[in-house]
């Protein structure tokens, strides 16, 4: 068991195991987010209900936000030992020849992503963690009484440059998941005849659920 | 001084168990105080490697490549005989026996013969047993296929590829006692000289080829597996590094080289397309299972096709000339090596060559794919009278047969062979001549063993295809390790060989001397330029036909370049470093001694047999005539100059098999 | 055809190279790229000068010698060939020519364009093999029957030649496609699955000792390997790193 992090293999299962989690997070956000769309009270209804219920606030996000750091830390660990792996880099390198920009790229996708990340947290997680712990008022209402959570959304996607900046990190979200999805396949070895309709179900995962984010973004933003 | 092969007593049969009963051998314990050094790391070289360190020898294996997988024995493809008899189509050790006395045109050693025939059978199970992953059928049982001279199916394949699983496998033996400490590997290593101490082989000096540092390694015995000397023709389908030396260097120092001029010119390579070219490409034989061979039959055709006018699809069928078919109806385009070859000059002197040069011939595969294709589309249930159809799946058929080397015709010349015939000339393949070995496969000096392609023992003078992947492993994996026993076990008060006495000190010497000669030498030619000069003279005049005439004028010719070479060859560099001039410069320094006793062996030989053919000894019908007289092996004594080397013979009896005219027809 | 090539030379595993340029002219089409090299090195000779060392030998596709980095791709522009293989055909008059070694750490330069593979024999030691002896003592070959699909896909797995490609291709230096082939060869077969744990876990364990890179599956090696070995190979050494791990 101990091979797990220490070889080669066992860390990309590692890193494959916290990109299935981090999957399965994003389509529960985007559940939840899409809501907002079609209807602000169910929305309303279901971020209270995740902002209140002791078992999403106090286990499952402390294990997200570890995933993340696990996801981001064993990335970085993984790039270094790789530029170790050729210290001297080629005078001609023609990448495109035979695999992906996207499969060449993950750190920077992987990077974009994290930043936008501590946008995102400044935007949403930070004021939530100030009014619910440290305020105190775990209610989620506003003075007039409704759900604050519609609201505090909309307010956001005023300001087009942020809308700007949500749309530019879903792309590297997309380009990041576009070999991710396959990649964390192969590397929990699966690797067999469902592999092509995995593959093409993987990219239309990496596009669509992307594309819905920004949806939501310049949605709110056209419609405030 | 009488040659004695030692051949054990009593009926054919039994004399390999007999003698396995009464050999003797080395405990366990004595073992470890024993050292063997094995050169190449081939089938032969390899597998012997593996099996001694197992026995518990301490083994040191040389190889000049940078790994053990890569030597040539990798790029055998066609298949390994064995005679197992799983066809159920009349094989059995006699008829593998049999069949490669009369392919090697009775001119090998009846009791070696026997036992490669008698083991071939265990190699498979050991092949399969260490995963070699060899062609299956549906059934799951081992598929075989057919190869030349014979009337049977024995041939076990892993595609075309059969040479490379075979070595991985033998590699995959010798890594695990590498990783156990039991072989010592010393890779990008070159033997330069085998050193004799007390009438004994005692170890050798080797040349570290990225250093450039001269090394003694002593042990007590030396086993040659550094294969064939086909490269002394320059183009040849063996590999840039092959060489003659470590065989060389031992005749040098008294073992004798039995039947130089035995060489096997294959049938089917791609040819020769320019000045430019470095070796020539093999076609398994394999692919005349499913090819015919032909030239078109009327001159005008064989012009149009050369003036680029013609296509040769567009030839009909009554105006192409299957001259194998026509000449050899039983066998057909599967008659052996020797013969398909000459058949193909006949017609290419005759004028009938298909391409520019006029050295070609085709290697016809549309009637395979009728064949195939019918047979699929009927168990496909498809539609078995619609051409396209049919032709499609016999492609595919072809395709899983042969891919491989489909592919590598088609990036070789630029040609789809799905659709047009291939182009085929013989070329220089396998040399049946080598060290003169005993049953023990000793060569003269004792505790110097030679397997595997360098020695001579099996083959006779042609060898059948997919018999060298058998030698070679029967000799490494079941042949040697009880041979060599017999002879260590009088070895084991001996103690470790010191690398300090005056043989090491002269035989150092002597390999520096060369060296330094050499790298002086500022000449005003390259390595090459001797190489390709002594190729052309061997092409011509020791090819695939000889006389006396041409074969005289060769052995003054190679003398001649061969002190062009000492005084004018240019070496850059320097001898401590990786320096593949100097490398190429020694090996051809070997050919160019090696070549000229080729022509004086082949001088010699006033008969025509297997890969010799002798102009002046042929019937009226152009087939080899055989010499009764020369039923012997002529096994050279070095003096000094090639030139000057004695004969001497090994009369070769036939006890058990009828000597008479081999015919195809 | 007329040709400018840009060839990496380095005197010795020691000193430093750098990309050199030469002019070569009279290129024929049918040449194979080594033998381009050989008329270089040829005229370098003639010339004086030290020839470019470069490793080579069967010539034909199989004995895996043969390496070089071309115009930024393992064995050059065209798929399923190694080096020696690569005609010239490939290139057009007037082409500038990028030659560089194989690189990565565990591939160290011994001289200009030949690099030191040693590593992937270790990981080869390690557990690349069936623990039989060679006595020729064991079943008759017959004995067990293999599925021929499975026999089929070990026979694929092990065309490996070992040039390296993989590795030189991958941008993480992984060598993830040589040991999984050599690994799937023999989870394939029912004789190579019985000692399956240890030789994956000793395998991978060289492996990584070597200082070759991790996977990150971007598929490069499978492009680029001469032979076309498959991807597959990967995830199937991944399980059974996977499950030999779990079972401890």
């Amino acid at each position: 068991m101990s091979g797990i992090f220490n070889s080669s293999i066992g860390r990309k299962f590692a890193m494959a195991l916290s990109a299935f989690f981090l999957m399965i997070f994003l389509l529960q956000h985007f559940a939840i987010n899409i809501l907002s769309v079609f209807s602000p009270e169910a929305f309303n209804n279901t971020s209270h209900f995740m902002g209140t219920f002791w078992i999403v606030q106090y286990i499952f996000q402390p294990i997200l936000i570890l995933g993340v750091i696990f996801h981001f830390v064993m990335g970085m660990v993984l790039e270094v030992r790789n530029r170790n792996a050729r210290k001297i880099a080629y005078a001609k390198n023609n990448g495109n020849a035979n695999s992906t920009w996207m499969s060449r790229n993950m750190i920077y996708t992987g990077g974009a992503i994290l930043l936008f990340l501590g946008l995102h947290f400044y935007d949403f997680w930070l004021p939530e963690i100030n009014t619910k712990y440290i305020q105190g008022d775990m209610s989620g209402l506003l003075p007039d009484g409704n759900y604050r959570y519609f609201e505090e959304l909309q307010h956001k996607f005023v300001d087009v440059w942020r809308v700007a900046l949500y749309c530019l990190a879903f792309v590297f979200l997309s380009l990041h998941l576009l070999h991710g999805f396959s990649s964390a396949f192969q590397s929990v070895g699966a690797n067999n005849k469902y592999t092509r309709g995995l593959k093409g179900f993987g990219k239309a995962y990496a596009i669509i659920i992307p594309l819905g984010f920004i949806f939501i973004a310049l949605y709110h933003h056209f419609n405030y | 001084m009488a040659l004695d092969p030692k051949i054990p007593e009593g009926p054919l049969a039994d004399k390999w168990t007999n003698y396995k009963n009464h050999i003797d051998l080395v405990n366990p314990a004595n073992k470890r105080n024993i050292d063997v050094i094995v050169i190449g790391t081939g089938l032969a070289g390899g597998s012997a490697a593996a099996t001694l360190a197992e026995l518990g020898y301490n083994v040191k294996a040389f190889c000049f490549q940078d790994s053990p997988r890569r030597a040539h024995s990798i790029a055998a493809q066609g298949g390994i005989n064995a005679a197992k008899n799983y066809q159920g189509d009349g094989d059995s050790v006699y008829r593998l026996f049999y069949d490669t006395v009369k392919g090697g045109d009775y001119r090998s050693r009846e009791a070696n013969v026997y036992r490669l025939a008698e083991v071939s059978s265990n190699i498979i199970d050991q092949c399969v047993a260490q995963g070699v992953p060899f062609a299956r059928e549906y059934g799951g049982y081992l598929d075989n296929r057919s190869f030349g001279g014979v009337l049977v199916s024995r041939t076990f394949y892993a595609a075309g590829q059969t040479g490379q699983q075979l070595l991985l496998g033998a590699y995959s033996a010798m890594n695990r006692q590498i990783g156990r400490g039991k072989i010592k590997m010393y890779n990008r290593h070159e033997m330069l000289d085998v050193v004799v101490v007390g009438g004994k082989a005692r170890g050798i000096i080797a040349r570290n080829l990225v250093t450039g540092e001269i090394e003694r390694h002593s042990a007590h015995a030396v086993v040659l597996g550094s294969g064939g000397y086909g490269n002394v023709f320059f183009l040849s389908t063996n590999a840039m590094g092959s060489n003659v030396t470590a065989a060389w260097k031992a005749h040098k120092r008294g073992a004798f080289f039995a039947n130089p001029c035995y060489t096997q010119i294959h049938p089917t390579c791609i040819p020769v397309s320019g000045d430019h070219q470095s070796k020539l490409t093999l076609m398994s034989e394999s692919l005349r299972n499913d090819g015919r061979i032909w030239v078109p039959k009327n001159m005008d055709d064989v012009k149009a096709i050369r003036e680029g006018n013609l296509k040769p699809t567009a030839i009909p069928e009554e105006n192409r000339d299957y001259y194998l078919e026509r000449r050899y109806p039983a066998f057909g385009n599967l008659v052996p090596r020797d013969v398909a070859s000459r058949a193909a000059k006949e017609r290419c002197d005759e004028g009938y060559g298909v391409n520019k040069t006029g050295e070609a011939v085709y290697l016809d595969f549309a009637a395979a794919f009728q064949r195939y294709g019918k047979e699929r589309a009927h168990v496909r249930g498809l539609d078995e009278n619609d051409a396209a159809l049919v032709k499609r799946l016999g492609q595919e058929v072809i395709k899983e047969k042969y891919g491989n080397l489909f592919q590598m015709y088609e990036k070789i010349v630029d040609q789809n062979p799905y659709e047009t015939p291939m182009m085929i000339y013989p070329a220089v393949h396998y040399t049946m001549g080598g060290l003169w070995v005993d049953y023990n496969l000793m060569t003269n000096i004792p505790g110097l063993y030679s397997i595997g392609e360098a020695n001579f023992s099996d083959h006779g003078a042609n060898r059948l295809g997919a018999s060298a992947l058998m030698q070679g492993l029967a000799d490494g994996y079941f042949v040697l390790p009880y041979t060599i026993g017999d002879y260590l076990s009088k070895d084991i008060r001996t103690g470790k060989i010191p690398t300090d006495s005056p043989e090491f000190d002269q035989a150092e010497k002597n390999v520096k001397e060369n060296l330094d000669h050499l790298i002086n030498n500022n000449g005003s030619h390259s390595v090459d330029y001797f190489h390709k000069k002594l190729g052309k003279i061997m092409w011509n005049k020791c090819g695939m036909a000889r006389n006396a005439e041409g074969l005289r004028e060769a052995i003054v010719q190679i003398s001649e370049l061969r002190k062009e070479f000492w005084k004018d060859v240019r070496v850059p560099g320097t001898q401590n470093e990786l320096n593949e001039e100097l490398a190429k410069a020694m090996r051809v320094a070997d050919f160019l001694e090696l070549g000229e006793l080729f022509a004086k062996d082949a001088l010699q030989r006033e008969e025509s047999a297997g890969g010799h053919f002798r102009e002046e000894h042929q019937t009226a019908e152009g087939e080899a005539l055989r010499s009764p007289e020369f039923q012997f092996v002529s096994a050279w004594e070095y003096q000094g100059e090639p030139k000057d080397a004695i004969l001497h013979k090994e009369e070769l009896e036939y006890e058990n098999i009828e000597v008479k005219e081999r015919s195809y027809k | 055809m007329k040709l400018t090539l840009k060839i990496w030379r380095q005197k010795n595993a020691d000193t430093k190279g750098k990309l050199v340029d030469y002019q070569i002219d009279g290129i024929d089409g049918d040449m194979s790229f080594l033998e381009m090299l050989d008329v270089l090195n040829g005229q370098l000779i003639n010339k004086g000068e030290e020839p470019v060392a470069f490793d080579h030998d069967c010539r034909e596709g199989i004995c895996g010698s043969c390496s070089l980095f071309i115009n930024g791709e393992a064995h050059g522009p065209d798929r399923l060939v190694t080096t020696c293989q690569l005609h010239m055909r490939m290139f057009k008059d007037g082409d500038t020519i990028h030659i560089e070694p194989f690189r990565a750490t565990a591939f160290p330069v011994i001289k200009d364009l030949v690099v030191d593979r040693g590593s992937f024999d270790r990981v080869q030691h390690a557990g690349g093999f069936i623990s039989v002896n060679t006595s020729g003592k064991t079943v008759d070959a017959n004995t067990i029957p293999v599925n021929k699909h499975d026999a089929d896909m070990s026979f694929m797995a092990a065309t490996c030649i070992g040039c390296g490609a993989c590795v030189a291709s991958c941008k993480n230096s992984s060598a993830m496609l040589f040991v999984s082939a050599k690994v799937s060869q023999f989870a394939l077969l029912p004789q190579g699955k019985i000692e399956a744990t240890e030789r994956v876990l000793n395998m991978v364990k060289q492996m990584d000792e070597e200082g070759f890179g991790n996977c990150t599956n971007t598929g490069a090696c499978e492009v680029e390997c001469p032979k076309g070995i498959s991807l597959e190979n990967i995830a199937r050494m991944n399980r059974e790193y996977l499950s030999a791990t779990f079972k401890g």
